[in-house]
């Protein structure tokens, strides 16, 4: 394939890549930028962390499972285009020097890159912007220090990219309906939105991908339409976007969000792709069938809308005919009830041992709907219909939320695998509706909100 | 003075603008080919068959390598060479080398390794402890007991008795920058090789080995290590070994690194442990006696595993004064990675069983912990008598020992006499005489409100249903020096120019612990000259020999004062030379601001040096430190292992969801001991990053393998380091304000490993906050995952 972006303000071309090549490999092996670094190559430590540049603005994506047909129109900033033309510190790079953000300095071109990307974009949530950079020697404390020391400054002009016109490319159709044609054409083909699931497949499987079709630029595939009656999100909706979309209207949710991953995943990350891959452990899957979603699939021109929980139909089997493509996903407007558990060993950039979503609407003391889904707990994200059968109809008290607790186990036969055993898995889903139940009596119930 | 400045990393410039260079960023010659191991898949069995046809078909492969294309030694081991390069036709567990591909580029040797065919004849794995136990699968003859007084007669006799059992896991190191090693071959049949190694000395040693070569064939550098901990004292040898074999029998130059799953699977980790206690108490919390009981899990080979578990041992006092003490090591051989050294060396694991024999005992006594702590403490600092020990006579060494690695250590067996109880004297007998905790307890307790602290958090406890908080204490004491007493020493070589500029190496190796600035800042103060006319360069076995590992916290200590030797050697010749021309006495001769003074002249140190060149005076020198005063018996255990102490105490403060087990550091206050610091930022940075660790091994950082012998925890995804907010909320972080008692390095602490233990009072709060749902001791494992966390709070609100 042809691509064309910008790095570090250099336009490249290149010629007859291999799309599955990705953006570390090239600079590192092609390119000899070495200080842009490979600490797992599964998108989980940060240490390949770049800033890419496009329509959205300037975001920080690990460029280990980046491919380079992703980067089509893009600009790339790595490290070495941290610094200024003239060899000038970027505010990050001097706080990072004078604050002793850095020891052994194999993770620090990373967090420099998230810091640049974070600081561009005036973000003050440091431990967020950074959940995504692993560091074994510092204890992070004084990276905090740098990116709180570096704030005030004025973003520099070097680093401030705008994306480049690019030509079309054949295997990155620019509209949805370009995409149903191409898929139509090579229903065998692997569809790569944001590669943060398929990437491993490269990376880690070593599998040869052919053909691939990229949807990045599919821009009509990134709408968010909100009206009075239902919330819309295409299926490359980037979860930093999904989050931004959710915060006022299903607060718990956002935050679910907020800990999904990382800033570098959320960046590239779809709604879309965490759906169609039917993992059973995906986030958004729980939470979107608590809040009764419909799943809006294309195969050619013919269109079909299911409800999402149907999609899945058993471990590594969904309702997906060769060919046929996520469009979007939309729920009904509604007034909030949700609440997303995410439970894992590590708060941020953990995948949920649990996920539960609870949204349970009470009238006048009595539940009058219970929605609940779980991730994690069943080869697909999987309804508590019979928790939910306990709980309808039943006044809102202690007494109902213990009566329904056993009827977990009538829709859930969990495993036990590295993240949680089953026994775990089981009462912390019970644990999680008494969580409900106590957050609606005023509880104190999260300690991420408790301080010393 | 540049000793006490809190100067920055000399590298951070270079590491904020990836200028920094890592054995993967060495540009390399053309036509450098890559490798990767072929695994083998089962933990435990004999190979009947290799097909490796298809590998040797695969694109862009070069050569493949079995066990049997090896010329020379078939040997990475650093101790008792039972650990084969390549599978000698035994497989002992899943990740072990069994075949080599070199190839044209990193990924095609990683796709070739996996269309390897190979028939095994499986047999059942040892995996656990009962496993070893009942199979007698153990590394020496029997368990180590060391012994002082009579623990058995001392707890029976005593008010209170305490015991249990506890599972303490291991821990990844999680270096950033995974093992990585460039082998280019020189000429004639010289090699130079690029390790990411804590032990270039090793390293040439198993390199020239391999090859059948003297070691001076063989010269290693290393500039930097992205990250160590311990990882890279014995596990790069692999790598290099594979590179250089490679680079000789193909004439490129090789390199090998492995991807992070493969680094995860195939190298060692952190000794687990299970630990079992009984201990006996007075009425007032006095400890009268204790008994432990260690099982480490050490794998499949030796490697560093004997002075990993004697150290655990020689760490079950912690702080503590304890009368009457026997703890017997039992070290288990397994079919899982080698455990290897993990920052701390088995320290870590010891301490943290008598701190839960002392959590265990303030509980069922319903003291204070810190109380109860204090109470049993050693005596303050104070002056003995020292004796320089007897040099011990020397047998005839086997040149194919690697005399300086930690595995080379001395076994055999011999009758467990113990010491006499009484005196402050560690349970192998070594007088404590530099114990300061008791004012630094003192101060941290005041400093971090403690009392008032632990009296809100009941508050809260009495009042919140579903958060409970809990906080504690734990202090520590760190005994510095290698306990295989040669390794206790160090070279260096000094270079002035005639600009005045000066060029130094020793043997250390940089990790990102900042030794390089710290021994720079050494040699800027001894010829008192600005910190900028200080270079050190890489780590390279050709400018300093028979280096021991930059490991067990010495670093500083040992090279800073071969540097500061060396320095003293030059600086102590150009005043002769430049007091003889100015016929003044040489001790009139001052390095002070930049200058040198003789009589009424001064001279920038740069005309100083210049003078001294056309004077004819060598304006280069080696330094040599040996560590005084230590001497070690590992077999009968006693003597004096440690030349001094290092102490640190810490309050953590937890909140835990008792729902679901979840839980968060919200504040940690720590006081630590550095002695007079070369240099309190970087110190600092060795004390906030090692009680992240620290907590991180106890609390979120779980291994597991499965009932194959296969760890399922093997890349980020699963196996799950601290990240930025986990640090606590409120992170007090202060230097004790003291001196080293010892005649160190301008009397400095070791600063290395000792914080890392200052994590345990994280797992320590957990413990308390669990017991605020219940009515008995948690008795939590570690590490405590939320998983752990709300077992602790079953059993508790179950009572049992």
């Amino acid at each position: 394939m042809n691509v064309t972006f910008l790095l570090n303000g250099e336009t490249v071309e290149l010629e007859g890549v291999d799309p599955t090549a990705t953006l570390l490999d090239w600079l590192r092996e092609d390119r000899g930028l070495t200080g842009t670094k490979e600490g797992c190559n599964e998108g989980d430590c940060g240490a390949c962390t770049v800033m890419v540049t496009d329509d959205g603005g300037a975001k920080a994506l690990n460029s280990c499972i980046l491919f380079l047909p992703q980067l089509h129109g893009k600009a790339v900033r790595t490290v070495e285009g941290a610094s200024g033309p003239n060899g000038e510190a970027h505010p990050v790079q001097r706080a990072m020097v004078d604050l002793h953000g850095s020891q052994c300095g194999f993770c620090t071109p990373g967090f420099v890159m998230s810091m640049v990307a974070s600081h561009a974009n005036g973000a003050r949530d440091h431990d967020t912007q950074l959940a995504g950079n692993l560091c074994r020697c510092t204890g992070y404390a004084p990276i905090i220090r740098a990116a709180e020391a570096a704030e005030e400054q004025p973003v520099p002009a070097w680093v401030k990219d705008k994306p480049i016109a690019a030509p079309a490319s054949p295997m990155l159709p620019g509209s949805s309906d370009e995409l149903a044609k191409l898929y139509a054409k090579y229903p065998d083909a692997t569809l790569i939105a944001g590669a943060t699931d398929v990437g491993l497949w490269v990376t880690k499987q070593l599998r040869d991908l052919d053909p691939v079709i990229f949807l990045n630029r599919c821009d009509d595939l990134k709408e968010i339409t909100i009206t009075d009656d239902e919330l819309r999100f295409g299926a490359m909706v980037d979860m930093n976007r999904m989050e931004e979309a959710l915060t006022d209207l299903h607060p718990s949710y956002a935050e679910m969000i907020r800990r999904y991953a990382s800033v570098q995943v959320r960046h590239a990350a779809t709604v879309g792709g965490n759906i169609a891959n039917g993992s059973p452990i995906g986030d958004n899957p729980p939470a979107l069938i608590a809040l009764d979603a419909t799943l809006h699939l294309r195969k050619g021109d013919a269109r079909r809308s299911i409800p999402l929980e149907d999609f899945f139909i058993d471990y590594g089997k969904q309702d997906r005919a060769p060919g046929e493509f996520v469009e979007a996903v939309s729920l009904p407007r509604q007034a909030d009830r949700l609440k997303a558990y995410k439970l894992s060993k590590r708060f941020d950039q953990d995948i949920s041992a649990v996920c539960g979503c609870f949204n349970i609407t009470i009238s006048n003391g009595t539940v009058s709907q219970a929605r609940i889904a779980f991730g994690g707990m069943a080869g697909i994200p999987k309804r508590a219909s019979h928790v939910e059968a306990a709980l309808n109809g039943k006044p809102w008290t202690r007494e109902t939320v213990d009566a329904a607790l056993p009827a977990f186990a009538g829709d859930f036969t969990p495993m036990t695998d590295m993240r949680a055993s089953a026994t775990y898995r089981l009462e912390t889903a019970k644990a999680m509706l008494e969580r409900y139940f106590f957050e609606d009596q005023g509880e104190v119930t999260n300690v991420l909100e408790v301080s010393a | 003075m540049s000793v006490t400045k809190p100067l920055p990393h000399d590298a951070a410039p270079l590491h904020v603008s990836g200028n920094a260079r890592y054995v993967d960023d060495i540009p390399t010659p053309k036509g450098t080919l890559h490798l990767a191991f072929g695994l083998s898949p089962i933990a435990k069995g004999k190979i009947n068959e290799m097909d490796l046809s298809a590998v040797k078909a695969a694109d862009g492969v070069v050569m493949v390598m079995t066990a049997d294309d090896l010329p020379f030694a078939n040997d990475v081991s650093p101790s008792i060479h039972d650990e084969p390069l390549l599978s000698d036709g035994t497989v002992h567990y899943i990740g072990q080398p069994v075949f080599l591909v070199v190839a044209t580029s990193h990924l095609a040797a990683r796709k070739a390794v996996r269309l390897g065919k190979i028939d095994y004849a499986e047999e059942t794995p040892i995996l656990t402890v009962e496993e070893a136990l009942a199979a007698d699968s153990r590394f020496e003859d029997g368990p180590r007991i060391y012994a002082k007084g009579d623990a058995d007669a001392a707890i029976k006799s005593s008010a209170h008795v305490i015991e249990g059992t506890f599972e303490l896991g291991g821990q990844e190191h999680f270096y950033l920058e995974g093992q990585a090693a460039l082998a280019v071959p020189n000429e004639g049949a010289d090699m130079l090789v690029h390790s990411s190694t804590q032990h270039p000395t090793e390293i040439q040693h198993k390199v020239a080995d391999a090859l059948g070569v003297p070691m001076h064939a063989v010269r290693v550098e290393t500039r930097r290590m992205g990250g160590g901990f311990g990882g890279k004292e014995s596990q790069g040898n692999a790598l290099a070994v594979a590179c250089a074999i490679a680079a000789r029998a193909t004439g490129k130059a090789c390199k090998m690194r492995y991807d992070r799953d493969d680094d995860m699977i195939i190298t060692g980790k952190r000794h687990a442990f299970r630990i079992s206690y009984k201990a006996g108490f007075d009425e007032n919390g006095h400890i009268q006696g204790v008994s432990f009981h260690q099982y480490a899990i050490c794998g499949w080979a030796q490697d560093l595993s004997l002075p990993v578990a004697d150290r655990a041992m020689l760490h079950s006092d912690n702080a503590y004064l304890l009368p009457n003490a026997r703890i017997e090591s039992h070290r288990l051989k397994t079919n899982t990675q080698s455990a290897t050294a993990y920052r701390g060396f088995g320290g870590p694991q010891g301490m943290v069983g008598i701190e839960r024999v002392m959590d265990h005992a303030a509980y069922e006594l319903g003291l204070d912990p810190v109380e109860l702590r204090r109470r049993n403490y050693y005596e303050p600092a104070h002056k003995v008598a020292e004796a320089e020990p007897a040099e011990k006579p020397l047998g005839h060494p086997d040149p194919h020992e690697d005399l300086t690695s930690r595995g080379a250590v001395e076994t055999g067996n011999a009758p467990v006499r113990p010491l006499p109880a009484g005196g402050n004297t560690t349970p192998y007998g070594m007088e404590v005489s530099d114990f300061e905790l008791h004012g630094m307890t003192e101060a941290l307790l005041k400093s971090s409100d403690y009392a008032a602290r632990k009296a809100a958090i009941e508050k809260w406890n009495a009042e919140n249903k579903v958060v409970k908080k809990g906080i504690a204490f734990s202090p520590v004491k760190f005994g510095i020096s290698f306990t295989l007493t040669h390794l206790n020493q160090a070279g260096a070589l000094v270079h002035v120019y005639q600009d005045g500029s000066v060029h130094l190496n020793h043997g250390g190796t940089e990790m990102g612990q900042g030794l390089f600035q710290k021994v720079a800042q050494v040699a800027a103060s001894r010829f008192s000259i600005p910190q900028e006319m200080v270079k050190i360069t890489a780590t390279d076995t050709a400018k300093v020999p028979n280096t021991s590992a930059t490991a067990a916290s010495s670093g500083s200590d040992l090279n800073g004062m071969a540097v500061k030797a060396a320095c003293d050697t030059i600086r102590d010749r150009m005043a002769d030379y430049l007091a003889e021309r100015h016929q003044a006495d040489p001790s009139t001769v001052t390095f002070t601001d930049g200058h040198v003074s003789v009589g009424e002249e001064r001279y920038t140190f740069a005309e100083a040096a210049a003078l001294a060149y056309q004077g004819r005076i060598s304006l280069s020198a080696t330094g040599f430190y040996k560590t005084p005063k230590i001497e070690w018996d590992r077999i009968a255990g006693r003597g004096r292992p440690f030349f001094y102490f290092a102490y640190g105490a810490s309050i953590t403060e937890v909140a835990v969801d008792t729902l679901t087990g979840e839980n968060r550091i919200l504040r940690t206050d720590i006081l630590h001991d550095a002695g007079a610091s070369l240099n309190p930022a970087l110190d600092i940075g060795q004390v906030e990053g090692g009680y992240v660790q620290g907590a991180g091994w106890l609390t979120t950082e779980q291994l597991v393998w499965d009932g194959k012998g296969n760890l399922r925890t093997h890349a980020p995804s699963t196996y799950k380091i601290p990240a930025c907010s986990d640090r606590p909320d409120i992170f007090n972080v202060a230097l004790w304000d003291g001196e080293n008692r010892e005649d160190t390095i301008y009397r400095s602490k070791a600063v290395g490993e000792p914080p890392f233990m200052l994590g345990i009072s994280a797992w320590l709060a957990l413990s308390n906050a669990v017991a605020a749902c219940g009515d008995s001791y948690p008795a939590l494992d570690a590490p405590a995952t939320a998983e752990e966390i709300w077992n602790g709070i079953q059993r508790v609100k179950g009572g049992t």
